[in-house]
């Protein structure tokens, strides 16, 4: 079995200390299919135990990057390294420190959740011991069911069990809950972030933002090939920076302009409809003295406004803003 | 970890998987049973003419025609689903990701199909011997076993290479079923050949599943072939067929659903 060997100009891979190499590093990657350019330059970084979510439309080259990482598919030009290896060179010492969820991958018929489990147990120098592995993932219960007779959810956290099997360093999860009900994508959720936990590091590619924002610690936004924004949920793409919201409900009586101008008041107040009252939404710098001259306004008129919210703009606002000016 | 040994880890799984299955167990292991039980009491005092200059007896005739008919259903029928299956369906790209290498699946696949093969002769063996009184010499039986690991190793890389030609799951089972019975009929494996026209006989020569056949013929009656039982001119057509199919799958093999 080969091991990592530290590569000239990075830093040596310390074992156990807080200052190792990162899990994945990834610099000027391109890839193109003839003159389609799906990747035009990307530089990544993933430390050691963190969860980074790589979120992205559908054609912005998610797939084609992790494939990438995950020495699937042969890249254009750039350098990779994942867990000191480059993927297009690594052998089967590397692949037993990685585990891949893939997107869709049906599940194996004719056998039970356990000998699925002990199977592929068999294929890795050190295994994981299978109770563990359904512990880890939920399945204790389902040991001994036909893995085609789960239902989709349970399905979803065995591809997880069989990527955790070897016990790996790192792993990729492709959209890990799409199609799940709430319930099941709240105890996949308790999955993952249990991976940090063990001290795995976790590449998570997701269209979902409120699982992006639950479970990661950075965010990374691609669209068009290249990469928009990263950071973390609360900071990217100037999020902790970026207006704030407040929506009433229009209370009866009372019109349109009747709504007062409010000190950092950015635009015009939007009225959206809304059931039988319109909603009016109004976007501020600062939300303090926004609602003190709001609540003034109200209470001079004894206005109750019983479903005032105020929000900062959501991830998926930002997210959309940034993929939408790259089209 | 030796490569035998994660052979043989693979080898369980896939012979587990494979006896559980309902279709592998009616179609390719209960089918030739069931013909040979059949054609074997039809044809219990009939006689054909072979190669037009001796005759055998109808079971004589069925018995190695019936072995051929499980192997080539193992192979080119059984196998060749369950790759287009596991490649479309992911379940080989997420081996792929696994330490595991090509060598031990292949394995796994190799031994499978060899057990199931062999499982076939000796029950169809065992009914010949004892329900129609089809007696094989001794070098008749170490023919045929030479016969049939060789053959459906043969097969497999033909199996192999045929899976490379199928993109869908969906369209896998009505083309290979296709296939496998135009191939089997023009083989003679379920009409006597002496009914057929000579150059029908010729040109399933040059295919598979006839040399195969023959090849069996050769080991329960060597009569048929000079008195010898093993006819390897036929083996060495079986064994260039499985060379091509194996060539032709290495350069066309994909781990990944063809999307």
């Amino acid at each position: 079995m080969t091991t990592a060997e530290p590569i000239a100009g990075s830093p040596a891979v310390l074992s156990g200390s807080a200052t190792a190499a990162p899990a994945i590093s990834v610099q000027g990657l391109r890839m193109s299919y003839g003159n389609y350019e799906a990747v035009r330059g990307i530089d990544l970084e993933v430390a050691r135990g963190e969860i980074l979510a790589f979120l992205g439309p559908n054609g912005a080259g998610k797939t084609t990057t992790t494939e990438i990482l995950e020495g699937f598919r042969m890249r254009t030009a750039g350098d990779v390294q994942v867990l000191g290896t480059d993927p297009a060179k690594g052998g089967s010492g590397w692949r037993a420190r990685i585990g891949v969820v893939l997107q869709t991958c049906a599940p194996e018929r004719m056998l039970s959740v356990r000998e699925c489990l002990t199977m592929y147990a068999g294929y890795y120098p050190k295994p994981l011991g299978v109770q563990r592995a359904l512990e880890l993932t939920g399945l204790t219960e389902k040991a001994g069911t036909r893995c085609d007779q789960l239902s989709g959810g349970q399905q979803r956290r065995l591809d997880v069990a069989l990527a955790l099997i070897g016990d790996p360093e790192l792993i990729f999860l492709d959209e890990p809950t799409t199609g799940f009900d709430p319930t099941a994508r709240r105890q996949a959720w308790d999955v993952i972030s249990g991976l940090r936990d063990l001290g795995k590091t976790v590449f998570l590619t997701t269209h979902f933002m409120d699982e992006a924002e639950a479970l990661a610690d950075r965010i990374m936004i691609l669209a068009a090939g290249k990469i928009v924004a990263s950071g973390t949920p609360q900071t990217i793409g100037g999020r902790s920076a970026g207006a704030t919201v407040i929506s009433f409900s229009l209370p009866e009586g009372v019109a349109h302009g009747d709504v007062p101008s409010l000190p950092g008041q950015l635009e015009a107040p939007a009225v959206t409809a809304h059931a039988a009252h319109g909603r009016v939404e109004i976007e501020v710098s600062e939300p303090v003295p926004a609602l003190h001259a709001l609540s003034g306004w109200a209470t001079e008129r004894r206005l109750a406004l019983p479903d005032i919210t105020v929000n900062r703009p959501s991830l998926e606002d930002i997210y959309l803003k940034l993929t939408a000016s790259s089209h | 970890m030796s490569t035998a040994s994660l052979a043989a880890h693979q080898a369980k799984y896939d012979l587990l998987v494979y006896f559980r299955d309902p279709r592998a167990r009616g179609f390719t292991l209960a089918l030739p049973v069931l013909l040979l039980l059949l054609f074997g009491y039809i044809f219990k005092h009939d006689t054909f003419s072979y190669s037009g200059r001796l005759t055998i007896s109808g079971d004589s005739y069925y018995l190695p025609r019936m072995i051929a008919l499980g192997l080539v259903g193992t192979t080119l029928s059984n196998l060749v689903i369950v790759l287009v299956s596991k490649r479309e369906t992911g379940a080989l790209k997420r081996r792929r990701a696994t330490p595991i290498r090509a060598q031990v699946l292949i394995a796994g696949d190799v031994i499978t199909s060899e057990v199931s093969a062999i499982v076939i002769a000796v029950v169809l063996v065992a009914i010949g011997w004892l329900a129609y009184g089809v007696h094989l010499s001794a070098a008749g039986i170490g023919a045929l076993a030479v016969i049939v690991v060789v053959a459906t190793a043969a097969f497999c890389g033909l199996a192999y290479g045929v899976s490379t030609l199928i993109n869908s799951v969906d369209s896998a089972a009505p083309l290979v079923t296709l296939i496998f019975f135009a191939l089997n009929a023009i083989s003679g494996i379920y009409v006597p050949e002496s009914l057929f026209p000579a150059w029908l006989r010729d040109a399933a020569q040059v295919l598979p599943v006839r040399p195969l056949a023959s090849a069996m013929q050769a080991a329960v009656a060597p009569v048929t072939n000079g008195g010898h039982a093993f006819n390897w001119p036929d083996l060495l057509i079986v064994l260039a067929w499985g060379a091509a199919g194996t060539l032709f799958a290495l350069r066309r093999f994909s781990w990944s659903p063809s999307r």
